[in-house]
C-alpha cells in the first residue's frame, strides 16, 4: 500500500465525526471532473470557468460522489480496483481501499454507512460495508450491471444491467431482487424526478430515456430524443441530472454531441444544445443556472447557461472526461 | 373408483400440474463444426495469424449463454447447446435434418461455404454461419441462412473507405495463389472501384525462395517499380503476408492480410464497453477473443433474445419471425446497434481497423454518408444484391 493505513483510518475517523465535529468550510466553488484516461480529478473554477489544477487519485477514476458533510469526495476507480477519498479542502487523497473489480458506478446508503456498488464482471450489485471496507453481500443481477442509485428513503436501490436490458430492482433490507424492469436498450443511468414518484432511465442503445413509476415499478413512459439531421443509431443518451425544481430533465445525448432539455411536466424536448464530441457526464450547479457537460471524445467540458439554453464556455480537461460533480 | 383411488388420482394431477408449472421449457441450440479443423490445427492456430479463427466457436457459445443465465432464469427458460461435428457436406445436411426434427431453434454454422450452399436449403430452421465470409454464401438469398460474421466484401469497403479517409488513394494490390486469394482478391478491387481508389498494379505472388520464380516471391521486386500510398495484399494462407511489412521497396504501408487488417472484432478493442466482453471471453476460454468467437457469441446472443420473447414456447419459428423483422436490433459492443439487412440476412456492423496491437479505426469511416443507414456502405447494398 502506497500510503499508511493510519491516515485513512484517521481520515475516515474524521469523516465520522464531521458533522458534529468543527465547522469545516465547505462549497469550494469548484467542479471536479473524473477523466478515465488520466489518474487525476481537474478542478474548475465554477464562476470563471478556469482550471484551476489537478488532484493525483487512484487509476482510471470515473463515478464520483461526496460523503455526507460535502468535504470529502469518494472516486471509483475501475483499473486500480479501488475507491479513493479526496479531501476537497486540502486537495489530497487520504488513502484508497479495495473497492470491488474494475468498479464503475456506486451509490451510498442515505446514511452513508453502505455503499452500493454494481460489479461489472460478476453480474452482481455489491453491499459495501464502509466502516470495514468490505463487502457485505452481492446480489446476482443480470451481466453488467451498471448504473445504481438508492431511493431518498433507503429502502431500495436500482441498478440497470446493460446486456439483459433491465432494471433490477432491490430490496436493502433483505437484498432479495423484487423487481425486474424490462427498458430500452442497454439501459446506463438514473434520475429520480423532484418528489421522487418517477425514475428516468437512459438508454444508450435505445436512443431513449424510459420513466419508471416508483410506485408500482413499471414503465409508465419513454421519451425518445431525435435531432435533426442525426438517425437514431448516432443518439446515444447516457447522463441524466434533474433540475432543483424537478421541472427540467438534462440528458447528454452521447454521440449525438448534444444535451436535451426535457420538459419534465410535457415530456417534451425544448432545446438542444450543442456541446463536444460524445457528450457524457452532466451536472447542475447549486442554483441550476449553469450545466456542466464533459465530453468523452474531444476532452473538454462544455459550461451552458440552462436559462438562454446557450453553452458560455468549452474548457479543455482531462483525457476521456467521464464525471462531472459541482461543489459551488 | 374407491375414495382411496380418487384421493391418489387427485394427488397425482396436483403433482403433473405443479410439475407443468415449474416445468422450465427447453431451447435447444445446434452448433455445427467440422470434423478434423486443419484451421483448428494447434500448430497453426500458435501461429495466430489475424482474421483467422482461434479455437472452437463453442466457447463463445458457451460464454453468451452463461452471460444470459440471470434472464434466462427469469423467464424459466433452459438452454441446451448441442455440438454436432460432420465431416462433409452430407455430414453436414444430415446433421440439420436431425437438429430440425428435434426441435431445435437455430443451429449456429462453424462450416466451409460449399457445405453450407448445399445443405441448407435442406432444412426450414434458421441458420447463423458464424465462421464464412465469402460473398457468394451471402447471395445464395437462402431466407433461412442469416450471418453474423462480416463478409469478404464489407471488410474490403471497410479497408477502402480507411484508405480513402486517408487519401491513400494509390495502391498496389498483390494477391497469393489459391482460388480463394483470386476470389477474394476480385471482392477487394470491387471495393477499390466503389471508392475511386486507383490499383497502379495487380500482381500475383507466390511463397517461394526459388531464384528462377524470384519476380514472384520477393518483396523488393513486387514492390518496386512503381509508386503507390499502400500495399494491399489477399494472402488467405498469411504466411507470406505476414512478412511482407517493412519489406517494401517503398516506405509505405501494408493492409490486408497484413499489416492493417479490417476484421469485425479485436482483442484489444477499447470502446463502447468491449474489455469487459472480452475479459469474460478470456476467463472462459484462455485465449483472445477474435472475429469468429465475436460472431458466435452474437449469433447466440440473437437466438437467446428472440426466444426471450416469446420464452413459452421458443421453437424455430418464433427465432426465425424476431431475425427477419427489421426493428429486431442487437447490442454488439461495437457501439451501435447491429442487425440482419432484410435482403440478404448479413448482419450489418462496424468494421474494426487493427495492425493486431490496437484498433486504429472504425468502418463506417466519417463522412461516409447512405441514404438510410451508413452501415450499409460497408457489403452489398440492397440495390445492388440479387436478393429481394
Amino acid at each position: 500500500m502506497h500510503r499508511p493505513p493510519i491516515r485513512l483510518a484517521l481520515a475516515l475517523a474524521c469523516f465520522a465525526g464531521a458533522a458534529a465535529g468543527p465547522a469545516v468550510a465547505k462549497d469550494t466553488g469548484l467542479a471536479y471532473i473524473s477523466s478515465e484516461k488520466d489518474s487525476t480529478l481537474t478542478m474548475v473554477d465554477v464562476k470563471t470557468l478556469e482550471v484551476t489544477g489537478v488532484i493525483k487519485t487512484c487509476k482510471r477514476p470515473r463515478h464520483m460522489k461526496f460523503l455526507p458533510g460535502g468535504t470529502q469526495l469518494m472516486v471509483a476507480c475501475g483499473d486500480a480496483n479501488k475507491a479513493d477519498i479526496i479531501d476537497v479542502q486540502t486537495k489530497q487523497s487520504l488513502g484508497t481501499f479495495a473497492f470491488g473489480d474494475d468498479p464503475e458506478a456506486f451509490d451510498l446508503s442515505p446514511d452513508a454507512k453502505t455503499a452500493y456498488i454494481s460489479l461489472e464482471d460478476e453480474g452482481a450489485l455489491g453491499f459495501f460495508d464502509m466502516a470495514t471496507k468490505k463487502l457485505s453481500k452481492s446480489v446476482p443481477v443480470g451481466k453488467e450491471p451498471e448504473g445504481v442509485i438508492t431511493s431518498p428513503d433507503g429502502k431500495l436501490v436500482y441498478v440497470t444491467s446493460e446486456v439483459a436490458n433491465k432494471v433490477h430492482v432491490i430490496d436493502t433490507a433483505s437484498g432479495k431482487v423484487v423487481a425486474n424492469i424490462a427498458v430500452g436498450k442497454r439501459p446506463r443511468r438514473f434520475a429520480f424526478n423532484a418528489d421522487a414518484s418517477e425514475l428516468w432511465v437512459s438508454n444508450e442503445l435505445g436512443a431513449s430515456v424510459s420513466i419508471i413509476s416508483t410506485k408500482d415499478l413499471t414503465v409508465k413512459d419513454t421519451i425518445n430524443f431525435e435531432v435533426k439531421g442525426m438517425r437514431a443509431d448516432d443518439i446515444t443518451p447516457v447522463s441524466l441530472a434533474m433540475s432543483k425544481d424537478g421541472k427540467t430533465a438534462y440528458v447528454g445525448l452521447g454521440r449525438a454531441n448534444h444535451v436535451a432539455f426535457v420538459d419534465v411536466a410535457t415530456r417534451k424536448v425544448e432545446q438542444l444544445v450543442l456541446v463536444g464530441k460524445r457528450a457524457w457526464g452532466v451536472g447542475l450547479n447549486k442554483d441550476g443556472s449553469r450545466l456542466f457537460v464533459v465530453n468523452g471524445l474531444s476532452d473538454d467540458m462544455t459550461v451552458i447557461d440552462t436559462a438562454a439554453a446557450k453553452p458560455l464556455k468549452t474548457i479543455p480537461v482531462g483525457r476521456v472526461p467521464y464525471m462531472v460533480v459541482v461543489d459551488d | 373408483m374407491t375414495e382411496r383411488a380418487g384421493q391418489q388420482l387427485v394427488a397425482a394431477l396436483a403433482l403433473g400440474l405443479a410439475a407443468a408449472s415449474l416445468h422450465a421449457a427447453t431451447l435447444t441450440i445446434g452448433v455445427l463444426s467440422r470434423a478434423d479443423d486443419e484451421r483448428l490445427d494447434p500448430k497453426r492456430v500458435e501461429l495466430g495469424y489475424l482474421g483467422q479463427p482461434g479455437g472452437p466457436i463453442s466457447q463463445a457459445v458457451d460464454m453468451a449463454v452463461k452471460e444470459s443465465d440471470y434472464e434466462l432464469g427469469d423467464a424459466k427458460l433452459q438452454v441446451k447447446v448441442d455440438a454436432v461435428e460432420v465431416a462433409d457436406a452430407a455430414g453436414a445436411k444430415a446433421a440439420l435434418q436431425k437438429f430440425e426434427k428435434g426441435g431445435a431453434a437455430a443451429v449456429l454454422l462453424d462450416l466451409p461455404a460449399a457445405w453450407i450452399a448445399s445443405s441448407a436449403t435442406a432444412v426450414k430452421l434458421p441458420l447463423i454461419n458464424t465462421a464464412d465470409a465469402s460473398d457468394s454464401l451471402r447471395a445464395s438469398c437462402t431466407p433461412n441462412l442469416f450471418h453474423t460474421l462480416p463478409s469478404e466484401r464489407m471488410r474490403a469497403d471497410a479497408m477502402a473507405q480507411t484508405l480513402m479517409s486517408r487519401r491513400w488513394q494509390k495502391v498496389l494490390v498483390l494477391y497469393g495463389p489459391s482460388p480463394e486469394d483470386a476470389e477474394r482478391s476480385a471482392v477487394a478491387q470491387a471495393s477499390i472501384k466503389r471508392y475511386a481508389i486507383k490499383p497502379v498494379a495487380v500482381k500475383p505472388f507466390k511463397l517461394s525462395a526459388d531464384p528462377r520464380e524470384r519476380a514472384l516471391g520477393n518483396p523488393l521486386l513486387l514492390t518496386g517499380g512503381t509508386d503507390y500510398d499502400a500495399v494491399w495484399i489477399i494472402d488467405s494462407d498469411g504466411e507470406f503476408a505476414r512478412a511482407l511489412p517493412y519489406r517494401t521497396q517503398l516506405p509505405r504501408p501494408v493492409v490486408g492480410d497484413g499489416g492493417l487488417f479490417a476484421l469485425g472484432w479485436a482483442p484489444h478493442f477499447e470502446r463502447f464497453g468491449s474489455p469487459q466482453l472480452i475479459r469474460r471471453f478470456e476467463k472462459a476460454a484462455h485465449r483472445p477473443m477474435v472475429s469468429q468467437d465475436w460472431a458466435a457469441w452474437m449469433a447466440t446472443k440473437a437466438v437467446l433474445e428472440a426466444a426471450l420473447e416469446q420464452p413459452a414456447s421458443p421453437g424455430a419459428a418464433q427465432v426465425m419471425k424476431a431475425l427477419t423483422r427489421p426493428d429486431f436490433v442487437l447490442d454488439g459492443f461495437k457501439g451501435v446497434r447491429v442487425s440482419f439487412r432484410p435482403w440478404d440476412r448479413q448482419l450489418r456492423q462496424p468494421i474494426l481497423m487493427t495492425d493486431g496491437q490496437g484498433v486504429v479505426a472504425i468502418a463506417p469511416a466519417e463522412g461516409v454518408l447512405h441514404p438510410k443507414n451508413v452501415l450499409d456502405t460497408l457489403g452489398l447494398d440492397q440495390p445492388e444484391s440479387r436478393c429481394k
